[in-house]
């Protein structure tokens, strides 16, 4: 099993450079946002999403509004996405194969010079994730093409060959279509690779960060009981007075941010927002981050988050020295849809990190209400809402769904005998 | 709320009834010519309220707005823009029209009506009884009328006894409006109800959330007076109650082209075309549903006998699809599903909220159906044809035939939208792929997705059935989103507040 981690290049951008960067950017696309379909991150075999992002100081008003003395952030540019095996190594792969364009693009940041050792320059600009959500543990970008050609050439062969399996019981087609898939593999018409053997030493971290967190949380627990009175106590007098901000946004900013969705039936989301002030906030969401980056690496690993299912990947990114976090995600369907399965699937989950957010509809007990005030959730999202400039998708066409039944119809023709029940099951999937 | 307090009076009566009796139709779409003309017009224009009347009335009269028709009438700006995004940014906006699958030969560069020069300002509706429709309208649209308005086109209806033209029943399910506001929205509901908030049909009242949906609110002033005020905010006056939304577009049908291809997929056997027929709708064209009739009572289903045997189902028994198709178009269109599956108590409940103990490829895919009802108030065009009679070629110019699909929602983007958008025209709708609405469905290729003309007919422990190639039925001639008023609100409009 090859694991699948993040990486996020972020470097603040030269203020006189920026029309040029954003020229450069919008001349990588062959629609608003969305990157050529011949270019060079299709090379990496080991890409599953990649953008490129423009972080426009948005949260200045929120500043304001929460009567905070002003701060004046840079504009950043962030090149992100999320790869099979290591993300140093995909760096420096891509240092390797694609130097020309990045140092071109990297060259409108700030201390980015001629001579500027680029892997280096990339590794030093690395930003973390405070939380990381992948799809599905161990799928691959080569599984995920290769079982999509499975199922559309098991496809093909059943309309094809509909009056001789029409009349088959369930594992009489199994065993069929099984045949059928050995010899177009023997005739290397397909390509089912084996996945690689886990890295031993990915295996052992994670082992321990299962044990380790729950452990140290264990140990600390009195301390924690204390400290989280106090804050649920501090908490529910601040929700109840914290400013709301969710006015309705400018028909040009949500316009423009359509313009770049649903070319595909993924579409990404960027959104950057402030923290609100204090210790007790800053350190709720710090906590409630922990927790989900712990529920996503060992709970939610097969194709849900909580009850969603339409989330590729997705992160929390602190900036600025936790003041403002930013959430980025790849998701099925559009924004109206997303929303509404949030809302209405995992409406506390938004709430308990969200709501800790300057202007965030207000909550109750930190996990009721907030998001269910719809309107208002829906235009707070918006507001934070930045476009994306270059976006690519290793997999045009095919949803998180879409893998998950290719995967478990290879799963099918690999496994030997099927009980009937199993066969009824597998072949109503395809 | 009493019956007494329910604001009848207010409310235009296409809410309240379809006007089933009113048996022609014709549907004006208009721009301003004069504002003051139009404004006096639309001042003395008996439109109708959704009041029950002893007798049934013999013609009815409504109007809806556009956008840009407010504007011509003279409505300010920031009251416009208290309206939803949708409404304000209109039908065509492009990325709207990627969303809504208006692209290739349904794109709005190829309408009849609804973009640029030919967005209309409003919709005049003229409903009467047999043989009163063109007296209405002559009473109705003398000098005033030709001096206030542009007639961009009129759309004509015509009436095939309660069928839609492939042939199908139509107008057999309809969600049941809470008009008493007894039913409490605030979740978790885990059984299907077919009773839906006031709010999601009519502005200004509390919605499936418990909440309400964007409106202009405004000072009290005036010129504002008469308005009645504001649910949530009593000291403002409130422009969007006793209104909606309400949604036109002119769908072309291709009757033969839908018989010619399925009785070809039958192999000429026309029984069985039927059947395949039946499967795309979901229901056999006398509007029996092939989804089993359930036992349990449903809330918001009349207990008659007629309405048990049409309405009384989910799919919950027929998770695969074997009787009704998951891809069929009344399943698409209400998947008749509930907030959480399979009725959990509230352990379950809390499991499954937890995104634990639902495996299954499709469990807990689709979104809970109470958030994205409409009311359908549609009316066919064009001459009939008879299923037999379509397997003929079209005679030289053919007239034309389809729908005005009508429906009425207070949030198009979570109601008309999203069932455009996520389970009509989705190639991807619970699940399945390369296949979109085989009614409705566009056939337009999605990036990735070259394929979108399937349709998949799954079989009892079998493999599945499988046509491809399906071609557009439907084509779009026009659009728009309107603006129904309630009645005072339209007095405010035409300026006779002041
Ligand atoms: C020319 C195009 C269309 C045709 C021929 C058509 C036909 C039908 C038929 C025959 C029914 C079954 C009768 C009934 O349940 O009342 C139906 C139901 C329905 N249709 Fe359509 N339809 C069309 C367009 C649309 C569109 C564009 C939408 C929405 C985006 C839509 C939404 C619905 C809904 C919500 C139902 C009721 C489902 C239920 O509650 O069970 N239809 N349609």
């Amino acid at each position: 099993m090859t694991p699948q981690s993040s990486f996020m290049v972020l470097g603040a951008i030269d203020r006189g450079r920026e029309a040029e960067l954003r020229r450069l950017l919008a001349s990588m696309n062959d629609a608003p946002g969305q990157v050529d379909a011949g270019n060079a991150f299709r090379d990496f075999e080991n890409l599953h999403f990649a953008r490129l992002l423009i972080i426009e100081d948005t949260t200045r008003e929120d500043i304001e509004a929460y009567g905070l003395p002003p701060r004046s952030y840079p504009t950043y540019l962030a090149f992100l996405g999320d790869v099979d095996g290591d993300g140093d190594e995909f760096l420096e792969d891509a240092a390797r194969r694609a130097s020309k364009g990045l140092r071109e693009i990297f060259a409108c940041c700030e201390g980015f010079i001629e001579s500027t050792d680029l892997v280096a320059w990339m590794k030093a600009h690395r930003t973390p994730s405070a939380a990381d959500y992948v799809n599905w543990r161990g799928r691959t970008v080569r599984s995920a093409r290769e079982n999509a050609a499975l199922y559309e050439r098991l496809q093909r062969y059943i309309d094809d060959n509909a009056g001789a399996l029409a009349d088959l019981p369930p594992q009489a087609a199994h065993a069929t279509l099984q045949q059928f898939v050995q010899a177009e593999q023997s005739a290397g018409r397909l390509a089912l690779t084996p996945e690689n053997p886990t890295p031993f030493g990915w295996t052992i971290a994670n082992l321990l960060h299962l044990i380790g967190v729950p452990l140290v949380l264990l140990l600390a627990s009195p301390l924690l009981l204390i400290i989280g009175a106090v804050f649920l106590v501090r908490l529910r007098s601040l929700e109840k007075s914290d400013l709301e901000l969710c006015q309705r946004v400018e028909q040009s900013h949500s316009d423009a941010l359509a313009l770049i969705e649903d070319h595909d039936v993924t579409n990404q989301f960027s959104a950057l927002g402030g923290v609100k002030p204090g210790v007790v906030r800053l350190w709720t969401l710090s906590f409630v981050l922990l927790i989900i980056d712990y529920a996503a690496r060992h709970l939610y690993t097969r194709g849900r988050l909580a009850r969603v299912r339409t989330i590729h990947f997705a992160r929390w990114v602190w900036l600025d020295n936790r003041r403002r976090v930013i959430f980025l995600s790849n998701y099925d369907g559009s924004l109206e849809s997303y929303m509404d399965d949030f809302i209405n699937k995992v409406g506390f989950g938004l709430n308990v990190v969200f709501g800790n957010g300057m202007g965030y509809p207000r909550t109750n007990w930190l996990l009721i209400d907030g998001c269910k005030d719809e309107r208002k959730f829906k235009e707070y999202l918006r507001r934070h809402q930045l476009p994306t400039q270059v976006w690519y998708k290793a997999y045009p066409g095919l949803t998180a769904v879409d893998l998950e039944r290719n995967a478990r119809i290879r799963e099918g023709i690999e496994s030997r005998a099927m009980s009937e029940a199993e066969a009824r099951e597998w072949i109503a999937k395809l | 709320m009493t019956r007494s307090q329910i604001e009848y009076d207010d409310t235009q009566g296409l809410v309240r009834f379809g006007f089933g009796a009113l048996t022609e139709a014709c549907y004006v779409l208009a721009r301003v010519r004069s504002v003051a003309a139009a404004r006096s017009w639309l001042h003395l224009a008996p439109v109708t309220s959704a009041v029950e009347l002893d007798q049934a009335p013999a013609t009815a009269l409504q109007v809806a707005f556009t956008a840009p028709g407010l504007a011509a009438l003279g409505v300010a700006p920031s009251v416009i823009a208290g309206f939803s995004h949708e409404f304000v940014s209109g039908m065509t906006e492009p990325s709207r029209s990627r969303r809504l699958g208006d692209v290739g030969s349904d794109a709005p560069a190829q309408w009849e009506w609804g973009t640029s020069t030919t967005v209309p300002h409003l919709v005049v509706m003229f409903f009467a009884k047999a043989q009163r429709l063109e007296g209405l309208m002559k009473d109705l649209m003398g000098s005033g009328w030709n001096e206030a308005f542009d007639e961009l086109q009129r759309l004509h209806t015509g009436d095939l006894e309660g069928h839609e033209p492939f042939g199908f029943r139509d107008g057999i399910s309809q969600p049941e409006i809470d008009w008493e506001q007894s039913y409490e929205p605030l979740g978790p509901h885990v059984t299907y109800g077919n009773r839906v908030a006031l709010g999601e049909f009519l502005l200004g009242y509390r919605n499936e959330y418990g909440k309400y949906t964007d409106r202009p609110l405004i000072d009290a002033d005036a010129a504002s007076e008469g308005l009645p005020s504001a649910e949530d905010a009593p000291n403002k006056k409130d422009v969007g109650r006793n209104g909606t939304y309400f949604v036109l577009r002119q769908l072309r049908q291709d009757v033969r082209g839908f018989w010619q291809f399925i009785v070809n997929q039958a192999g000429g056997n026309f029984a069985q075309a039927e059947m395949i027929g039946a499967a795309m709708v979901g229901r056999g064209a006398n509007g029996d549903p092939l989804a089993a009739i359930q036992a349990e009572k449903i809330a918001g289903i009349e207990q008659e006998p007629e309405v048990i045997a049409r309405n009384q189902f989910t799919f919950d028994a027929d998770a695969l699809g074997v009787r009704c198709p998951i891809g069929a178009h009344i399943r698409r269109t209400n998947p008749r599903n509930t907030d959480y599956v399979g009725r959990p108590d509230a352990l379950k409940r809390l499991i499954a909220m937890l995104g634990f103990g639902q495996n299954g490829l499709r469990d807990d895919l689709t979104s809970s159906v109470r958030f994205h009802r409409i009311l359908r108030r549609g009316r066919e065009y064009g001459p009939g044809l008879s299923p037999q009679d379509a397997l003929a070629p079209a005679p030289p110019g053919e007239a034309e035939r389809g729908l005005h699909f009508a429906c009425l929602n207070a949030n198009i983007s979570r109601q008309f939208e999203f069932l455009q958008n996520a389970w009509t025209m989705n190639s991807k709708f619970s699940a399945l792929t390369g296949e979109n609405d085989p009614v409705v469905g566009n056939r337009q290729a999605i990036t990735g997705c070259p394929v979108t003309g399937r349709f998949t007919i799954p079989a009892s422990g079998r493999l599945r059935r499988r046509m491809s190639g399906l071609p557009p039925f439907v084509t779009v001639r026009g659009g728009a989103y309107f603006f129904l008023p309630g009645l005072r609100a339209l007095r405010y409009f035409t300026g006779a507040m002041r």
